[in-house]
Parts: C-alpha cells; sequence; structure tokens
C-alpha cells in the first residue's frame, strides 16, 4: 500500500499540475462569462513558445532556462488570447467559433514556424527540462516526507498554489467580486459602474496566461519537444475539470487532481491489485463521462455562470 | 433592409476569404517565402491535372457532410462541436458492416452506409436528449462524446475488429463505394461515389429546412423557443431531432471515409479533423446547404493544394490551416466587416 501510494502521488501531481494551471485560466475565463473553448489552442500556444525559447536560450541561461522559458510562455500566451478577447468581446462574436479558431490557429501557427525555423515537424528534444527534486526538510518527514515531497516537480506545488490565490482572489476581493459579476449579470454590474469590457479582457487574458502556463510546463515535464501532436486534448481536459469543478477554482483543481489520477492509473495501474484488471480504455474515457454525469446532475448539478457565453452590448436589453 | 442582410450574406464569406489569404501572403513573405509561388503551388495542387482534381473532390466530399451536421443544428440554434466524435464513430459502424456482414452489394453497400448514419445519429442523439430535458448545453458534452468516440473506437478496433493490430482488414467489394471509372478518369484518384451521396445530403437538408413543416418548426425553435412553445410546437422533440440529422450526416462523412477512401479504418492518435473544419465549412457558408458545398470545396481544395506547397514553394502546409482559422475569425467577427461596409457607403452617398 505504501509503495503504491509513493509511486501513484507523485505521478498524479505530475500529470496534473499542467491540467490544474490550464483549468484555472478557464476558471477566470468563465467567471466574467467569455466562454473558452480556446484553452486547448493556449496550451498549444505555451507549449510551443516553452520549448522554443527553451531550446534557443539554454546555453546563455543555464538551469535558469526551464523557469524563464515558462515565464515567457505565460507572456506570449496572454498576448495570444487577447485575439480571442478582441473577437468575442469588442466584436462580439460568437465565443465557441472564436475558441475554436484559436485551437486552430495555435496549432498552425506552431507547426509553421516549427518547420520554418527547424526544417522539420518536431523540435530536438531541450537540453533543459524540469528534473524531479526532494524538497529538503520536508523530505525528511517519516511516511508523508518520501510520498509527497521525494521524487516530486516543483511546479506541481506551484500550481496547487495558484489555485489557492485564484481562489483568494475571485472570491475575497472586490476584483473578484466585479469579475464574477460581470459573468454572472453584465447589465446590473454596468449600472454599478463595473467596466463590463474591461472586467472581460482582463479575465480572458488571464486564461491565456495560465493556459500558457499550463502548456509551457506540460512540455517540459511531460514531452520535452514540440510537435502538431504534444497537445491532444489536454485543454479540453481542463475545460472539463472547470466543469467538473463547477467553475470554482478549487473545485477545478480538484477535479484536475482527479483528472490527473485517472490518467496516472492508466500509467501505473499495472502494479496496483484492483485496478490491474480494468481495461485501459475506461480510465482513458473516465474524465469525459464522469463530466457528463455531473452535467446531467448526477454528480450535483453543475450551474454555469449565468452570462457565460453571451456578448454584452451595452444598452440593449 | 431585406436587401442589405442578402449583401451582407455574400459579401461577408468574400471579404473573409480574401482578408484569409492576404494574411497568408503576409505570413509567407515575412517567413522568407514567395507568396505567388506559394498559391501558385496551391493552386495546382488543388486543380492542376485530372489526379489532383479527383482528389480534391475526395477531400470536399466528407467536408461538405460535415458541414451540413454543424449548419443543421445551427438552425435550431444548437452548436454541435460533436461532428468530429460523430464522424469517427460513423466510420466505425460502416467498416464493422462493411467486414462482418456478407451480402450482394445491393444490400450490402446501403446497410454499411445506413450503419454509419445510425451510429451518428446516435452520437448526436445523447446530447440533444441531456439538452433537451435537463438544459445541458450541448457545446461541453459533445466535446466529451468526441473524446469517448475517440478512445472507445481505437479500443474496439484494436481488439474487437482485429488482434491487437492498429489497421482493420479492408472491406469487400461489396461494400465498398470506390469506382474504378472515377478512379481511372482521374489518374487513380481516391475519388468515389460518396460526392454524390454527400451532394444528395445537401438537397435533403435544403428540402427539409425550406420545403417541410419539421424544417419550419426546427428553424422556429432556433429563432424563439418560447413563441415555439407557446405555438403548440414540441420544442424538446425538434431539439433532439436537430442532434439526431446533425449527427447522421456527420456519420455519413465518417461512412465516406471508411467505405470510399480508406476502405479500413485505423488506430487514430487524434482527431480526423474532419468535424472541426466541418465548423468552419458551416460558418463560412452561413448555415445554407448551397453555402456549405461552396466553403467545402474552397477547403477542400485549400487542403489538398497545401499538398503540393512544401514540394513547389518550400512552404509548410500548415499555412493553409492559419489561413483557415484566420477566415473563421473574420467571419465570426463579421460585425466589423459590416460596420466597414456601412461606414463606406456612407461615404459614398
Amino acid at each position: 500500500m505504501f509503495d503504491a501510494l509513493q509511486s501513484i502521488i507523485p505521478t498524479v501531481l505530475f500529470y496534473s499540475a499542467p491540467l490544474i494551471l490550464t483549468a484555472l485560466g478557464g476558471v477566470f475565463s468563465e467567471r466574467s462569462g467569455v466562454v473558452n473553448i480556446g484553452l486547448e489552442g493556449l496550451m498549444v500556444m505555451g507549449a510551443f513558445i516553452g520549448i522554443v525559447f527553451n531550446l534557443t536560450f539554454s546555453d546563455a541561461l543555464g538551469s535558469w532556462t526551464p523557469w524563464i522559458s515558462i515565464v515567457v510562455a505565460t507572456i506570449i500566451g496572454a498576448i495570444f488570447s487577447l485575439i480571442h478577447a478582441v473577437a468575442s468581446i469588442s466584436f462580439n462574436a460568437n465565443q465557441v467559433v472564436s475558441g475554436v479558431a484559436i485551437n486552430m490557429l495555435a496549432v498552425g501557427i506552431g507547426v509553421y514556424l516549427t518547420k520554418v525555423w527547424y526544417g522539420k515537424g518536431q523540435t530536438d528534444m531541450v537540453d533543459q527540462p524540469f528534473y524531479t527534486t526532494s524538497i529538503p526538510v520536508l523530505a525528511d518527514i517519516p511516511i508523508i516526507g518520501p510520498i509527497f515531497f521525494e521524487g516530486i516537480y516543483i511546479t506541481s506545488y506551484i500550481a496547487l498554489i495558484l489555485a489557492f490565490v485564484a481562489w483568494y482572489i475571485l472570491y475575497k476581493t472586490p476584483f473578484g467580486l466585479r469579475l464574477r459579476a460581470v459573468g454572472e449579470h453584465p447589465m446590473a454590474a454596468d449600472t454599478n459602474g463595473i467596466k463590463v469590457s474591461r472586467m472581460r479582457y482582463i479575465a480572458v487574458i488571464l486564461s491565456g496566461a495560465f493556459g500558457g502556463l499550463g502548456g509551457s510546463v506540460f512540455a517540459l515535464t511531460i514531452v520535452s519537444n514540440f510537435s502538431g501532436s504534444t497537445i491532444v486534448g489536454q485543454g479540453f481536459m481542463a475545460l472539463a475539470a472547470v466543469i467538473f469543478g463547477k467553475w470554482h477554482p478549487l473545485g477545478a483543481m480538484g477535479a484536475a487532481l482527479f483528472f490527473g489520477f485517472a490518467q496516472s492509473l492508466s500509467v501505473v495501474s499495472a502494479g496496483i491489485p484492483l485496478l490491474e484488471n480494468i481495461p485501459q480504455v475506461f480510465l482513458l474515457i473516465a474524465p469525459y463521462v464522469l463530466t457528463i454525469l455531473a452535467l446531467a446532475g448526477f454528480i450535483g448539478r453543475a450551474e454555469a455562470p449565468r452570462a457565460n457565453g453571451e456578448p454584452y452590448i451595452k444598452g440593449s436589453r | 433592409m431585406t436587401s442589405n442582410k442578402k449583401m451582407f450574406g455574400i459579401l461577408v464569406p468574400i471579404i473573409s476569404v480574401l482578408l484569409g489569404l492576404i494574411a497568408g501572403a503576409i505570413i509567407m513573405l515575412s517567413s522568407g517565402h514567395n507568396p505567388i509561388k506559394g498559391y501558385a503551388a496551391l493552386w495546382n495542387g488543388a486543380f492542376g491535372d485530372s489526379y489532383t482534381l479527383g482528389e480534391t473532390i475526395r477531400r470536399t466530399t466528407p467536408l461538405i457532410l460535415t458541414g451540413l451536421a454543424v449548419a443543421f443544428a445551427f438552425k435550431t440554434g444548437l452548436f454541435n462541436i460533436g461532428a468530429e466524435g460523430q464522424v469517427i464513430v460513423g466510420w466505425l459502424a460502416a467498416v464493422w458492416v462493411g467486414l462482418v456482414i456478407d451480402a450482394p452489394m445491393i444490400i450490402h453497400l446501403p446497410l454499411a452506409v445506413l450503419a454509419g448514419i445510425i451510429a451518428g445519429g446516435i452520437w448526436g442523439f445523447l446530447p440533444g436528449l441531456l439538452k433537451a430535458k435537463i438544459g445541458v448545453h450541448e457545446v461541453i458534452v459533445t466535446i466529451m462524446m468526441n473524446y469517448i468516440a475517440l478512445y472507445s473506437t481505437n479500443e474496439i478496433i484494436r481488439s474487437v475488429l482485429t488482434d491487437q493490430k492498429t489497421t482493420s482488414e479492408t472491406i469487400p467489394q461489396t461494400a465498398s463505394l470506390a469506382s474504378a471509372w472515377l478512379q481511372s478518369l482521374t489518374f487513380y484518384s481516391r475519388l468515389h461515389y460518396g460526392i454524390l451521396i454527400a451532394l444528395l445530403a445537401a438537397f435533403i437538408m435544403w428540402f427539409i429546412i425550406e420545403r417541410t413543416t419539421y424544417g419550419y418548426e426546427l428553424k422556429a425553435v432556433g429563432f424563439n423557443q418560447h413563441a415555439s412553445n407557446y405555438s403548440g410546437m414540441n420544442v424538446s422533440k425538434n431539439i433532439i431531432l436537430s442532434m439526431v440529422i446533425a449527427g447522421a450526416f456527420a456519420g455519413l462523412a465518417g461512412a465516406m471515409e471508411g467505405l470510399g477512401t480508406y476502405g479500413n479504418i485505423s488506430v487514430m492518435s487524434g482527431y480526423t479533423n474532419l468535424g472541426f473544419d466541418g465548423i468552419a465549412v458551416a460558418l463560412l457558408g452561413s448555415n445554407n446547404a448551397f453555402g456549405v458545398v461552396l466553403a467545402a470545396i474552397l477547403f477542400g481544395a485549400l487542403k489538398e493544394g497545401a499538398g503540393e506547397m512544401p514540394t513547389a514553394a518550400g512552404v509548410p502546409t500548415e499555412l493553409v490551416d492559419i489561413i483557415i482559422a484566420l477566415i473563421i475569425f473574420f467571419v465570426a467577427s463579421s460585425y466589423m466587416i459590416r460596420w466597414a461596409i456601412l461606414r463606406f457607403k456612407k461615404e459614398e452617398n
């Protein structure tokens, strides 16, 4: 049992971190009333930038490279999400359509530039990915230490901490209250002097930043290079985590951990008695089936922010 | 007002395509390629000779159907992102029936096509049911259904259709849409009879929407659910029906791939993208059957022509994906284009 936990928990954290980060982005965007199907594309962009920056500057920056790479990917993700923001907030475009276009655009740009810059469909492996570490002091605690703090990625803990930060911002600050108000009832918020468009822009840009961060963490911990098939579905799984977590940062974190658990089960299930007989396919589809069940009300009702997906046009009822 | 609306209906897609192509040229220029050479290669790759022409039509076939799948649901105010999954299950079902049943062509082929239609319809039914009965948003459910389709289909190919192999057997001649005559006509491209089925499907959609009471009700529900309800229409039934028919179109697209182009089904590492491209097709075609056919031809040509660009002009094929994504943005942001046109007209006056 102890061995099983020690093999499973670091793996869960490892697979969940990118999902948690991206899902937090989704929570910000959707809480402000902008549907973000484009999370997948934002992750692609983050993965692409993270890998390219890492490959280009690893000689100059040494062991700092992965950290600076994810910061740069965060910034570029934020900028890239502006396209979605402009289309869906300023131009009143259908937000789902715009998100679909973001997904196509990100893969197109990523692979196009990879071919132009590297002359082939995928990049080389990076020299400076993230490595597992043990957290000093904490790893020495008996039982808990080896399970939670040995052989883990620091990025996993950053993701968990950011989830709490996001919760604090959304539920304990005036900014968070305004952001949620804009997503529930933009007209009422507007009447109270909250700038609806500005709040929504900030929320979408935050989702781009988190998506870029999530994508780059995924690329630099799990795959170490970029190609058209680096990100296949992680963004949509993050979106599922947003909904399964009922549009709440901590809920999304829990859902992402659960999905990470399901994913890691398909990797380590062979060693765990009860699970080794379950066909892998059930573990693969579990997150999606559960999301549908959650939406259908079997696992507590999932209620979307009321104005989610509706453009706000000043003066119209 | 109506003439304005009609004018925008035609102008917005055309302007969007032009803007997309211009943006593509700028991207080629800034990455050090010659855009004229690039677009010439694109043209040759799509219409250069009878082989590429055949392949362009072959590629257009499923795009027409997935375009219809998205457009049809949209008429009822539903967003069918699930065309992707419906294509996959349709493909699987058609090939499955193709493989396990032994019958003369006149029974076998229609049965295989029908299997694709039914599988797609079932995959559309569930999101429709959840939307109609509990009000769950169809976008999320269909996205989830896409993944369930992808992973389950892969598993079925590996453990039911084959013995842990990645590709199924090829279907027998009696279930095949392939045509030696069409192939010899187009220098052995993979052109098959599916294009006729796709065009027929477009006609059927036009007929249902414009000429039947069902179509009228479906549209009415799309315009205003409450008004439809008060005038005695069964809103739930119409929502479910719309998703089922939409799913059937997409399932048919999968059957075209399975019975026509490939003749088998392989384990997929990712999506076919036919469903997502269908969204682009429907959007550009203004959700209208005739528009969908035109848009599918455009995207089919772009995608087929892209294959020629790396060898002839050194431009990566992904340029076309960028162009298509930008076209979607421009059409979706048509608010801006409308505003610009109106402004332009005003100054003229």
